[in-house]
């Protein structure tokens, strides 16, 4: 045995080394996340029923993706309503933190506070206190009130009256409107983003604005020549976190039905195909935006 | 000290002139620029507080003070009650214990499982590494509501390889124990995991790799080389780390209803407050309900004693947060 180890290789040594140290993750992973997930895969394909000393499996098809496409009231709804939520939060978070971003970049008094204050939502857009903020219906109410007593409009509503004459351009209006209503909720969900994006661009060296400035060139240019390719990674990374983020958030409604259905209603089958089909459409939209915007995105190095 | 800066106005005029009124020009453009951004930067700073500000304020008011349409921020009648209050039945400081101690547990376990793992993938090569970082992206690609189910018939009829069942005849339940959470921050499958490893791995990557030869080339040992050299020098990404997770585990709700039912925890209490509340008010008043606007009142409080300790953490540990995470540079 002995003379065995002494013939081994560096690289051989190295592997097992890094074997060991990985170890953990790998034994979590199997135990954890792998056979989990491929039991709920097989459960979405069965009937499942928890006696008292287990639980049995009857494989019954596809009987549980049909109930929740077609038989299901709800769940075609909040699908299709969570993922064009999703369409219009995702870039709208994106832009906000990569603006922000900027901002915060800049040089100015108090630099340290109104940062420490952008990053705040990484604590207040966790766990509960999401789900908690969105059933405050007192607030909700009071705002109605005050928008029907005061009888006057906000500045997004008098504004929309204006632009929207109900031309092609409407509906990008809608859009940005939309956007600019819940802009409360962007920026709770861009803490991360908003970190992430600022730390791309301090290492973005500056003799490369310099080297821009003496030959002439205006901020703006410098922006999109300079910056932007530089951060473009960044993106990627940051579109798929706020995929994922908005994807796993407590207040998200297709999430709280398939939670209702697995702990009340105890209809694992059932809540596993609605699980799973959600999975799949959320990995496929991020495989095809990450597929689309890693063919353009510059890496520096 | 002022005829310095008279001298300086008269300079920068005469200089002014001579460039033919562009320095004027910039230096006028500049100022409104900062004054543009400074007013943003305080709306959006204001955005983000004012809710919080607000809660801040329900929170001291008395219960008419609600309903009173000339009171809008500052309180008319000012009172700790509904303060009392949700102590009494959030049994707030039996639950901040708990939450203290079991965030403190979880997030020390996930971060030491996450940094060896992190550490191996940055720093060794060995076959099918990325293989195996690739189900390190795919743990945070897989939200937990999808293995949940599986997770929790897992862990309500526990056995490994059929080893209990051939003993004692039976499965184990360890649906109201802890273990089957600290197994999986064991595992590197708790809360967020995977976005540790992400940023641990890229911490380590970017240690210089003369540190290590140096050490190796002076006798010591791979263990050692990693407790000695390596960890002193990770402190700042590993306070980081250790603070999202205890935050995150702090608040979160998910985890906690499913794997540590028994346990009370602040988030679990706080989402069943409501219904405490009602069941009070029919024990004191023999019936009645509590109106709506007294419920979020009440929650508010409730949410403001919960987040309190972290905003002080925050304050305290900002830098912490913030300074580490944008030195080690995430990039894919």
């Amino acid at each position: 045995m002995a003379k065995k180890k002494k013939k081994m290789t560096l690289a051989q040594k190295n592997s097992i080394a890094g074997y060991l140290f990985i170890l953990p993750f790998i034994v979590g992973f199997v135990a954890f996340l792998a056979y989990p997930l491929f039991q709920s895969m097989y459960m979405s394909f069965c009937n499942v029923t928890v006696g008292a000393g287990g639980f049995t499996m009857e494989f019954s098809g596809l009987a549980n993706y049909k109930r929740a496409f077609t038989l299901d009231a709800e769940f075609n709804r909040l699908l299709t309503e969570s993922l064009s939520n999703m369409a219009y939060r995702v870039p709208a978070t994106l832009v906000f933190s990569f603006f922000v971003a900027l901002l915060l970049n800049q040089e100015f008094k108090g630099r340290g506070v109104v940062r420490a204050i952008f990053f705040l939502p990484v604590i207040l857009s966790s766990g509960v206190i999401v789900g908690l903020e969105y059933n405050n219906t007192l607030l909700q109410g009071m705002e109605d009130v005050v928008q029907s007593s005061a009888n006057t409009s906000s500045v997004t509503s008098t504004l929309q009256s204006i632009l929207d004459t109900g031309g092609s351009g409407s509906k990008f209006f809608q859009y940005v409107f939309d956007i600019v209503d819940s802009v409360y909720d962007v920026a709770i969900a861009s803490g991360i983003q908003i970190i992430i994006f600022l730390s791309g661009l301090q290492t973005v060296s500056t003799s490369m604005y310099e080297a821009a400035k003496i030959e002439g060139c205006t901020a703006w240019e410098s922006f999109w020549k300079i910056t932007f390719p530089m951060v473009s990674s960044l993106i990627l990374v940051n579109i798929v976190y706020s995929i994922i983020d908005f994807l796993i958030r407590t207040d998200n409604k297709v999430m709280e039905k398939i939670n209702d259905t697995m702990s009340r209603q105890m209809d694992y089958g059932f809540s596993s195909a609605m699980a799973w089909s959600y999975f799949l459409c959320v990995m496929g939209i991020i495989g095809v935006v990450s597929f689309i915007i890693s063919k353009k995105v510059y890496y520096y190095e | 000290m002022s005829r310095v800066k008279s001298v300086e106005r008269q300079k920068f005029w005469e200089r002014n002139q001579k460039s033919g009124g562009y320095l004027l020009k910039k230096t006028i453009n500049a100022t409104l620029y900062k004054v543009a951004r400074a007013i943003l930067l305080f709306g959006l700073c204001f955005l983000i507080l004012q809710p919080l500000f607000n809660k801040i304020s329900i929170s001291f008011m008395a219960e008419k003070d609600l309903y009173d349409s000339t009171v809008i921020s500052i309180p008319r009648n000012f009172t700790f009650s509904n303060y009392r209050l949700a102590n009494e039945l959030l049994e707030f400081w039996v639950c901040l214990k708990n939450t203290v101690l079991v965030a403190m547990l979880v997030s020390v376990i996930q971060v030491a499982a996450c940094t060896l793992a992190g550490y191996g993938f940055a720093r060794y090569k060995f076959p099918l590494r990325n293989f195996w970082f690739a189900c390190v992206m795919l743990s945070i690609l897989v939200p937990p509501q999808t293995i949940s189910s599986s997770l929790f018939l897992h862990f309500r009829f526990f056995d490994v390889l059929g080893i209990f069942k051939a003993i004692t005849g039976d499965t184990i339940n360890l649906q109201n124990s802890m273990a089957p959470y600290i197994m999986m921050c064991m595992g590197c499958m708790g809360l967020k995991s995977g976005l540790y490893i992400f940023m641990l791995r890229q911490f380590f990557r970017n240690i210089p790799k003369e540190l290590e030869e140096a050490a190796y080339v002076d006798g010591c040992g791979k263990l050692r080389t990693f407790l000695r050299i390596m960890l002193p020098d990770a402190k700042p990404i590993l306070t980081s780390c250790f603070l999202f997770s205890f935050v995150w585990q702090w608040t979160d709700s998910y985890y906690a209803k499913l794997f540590l039912g028994k346990i009370r925890l602040l988030p679990k209490a706080l989402t069943g407050l409501v219904g405490r509340l009602g069941d009070y008010y029919q024990a004191v008043t023999t019936g009645a309900l509590p109106s709506a606007a007294y419920e979020q009142a009440l929650i508010a409080t409730g949410l403001l004693m919960t987040i309190i300790p972290l905003l002080l953490i925050y304050v305290v540990a900002q830098k912490g947060f913030v300074e580490s995470l944008s030195q080690s540079g995430i990039k894919m």
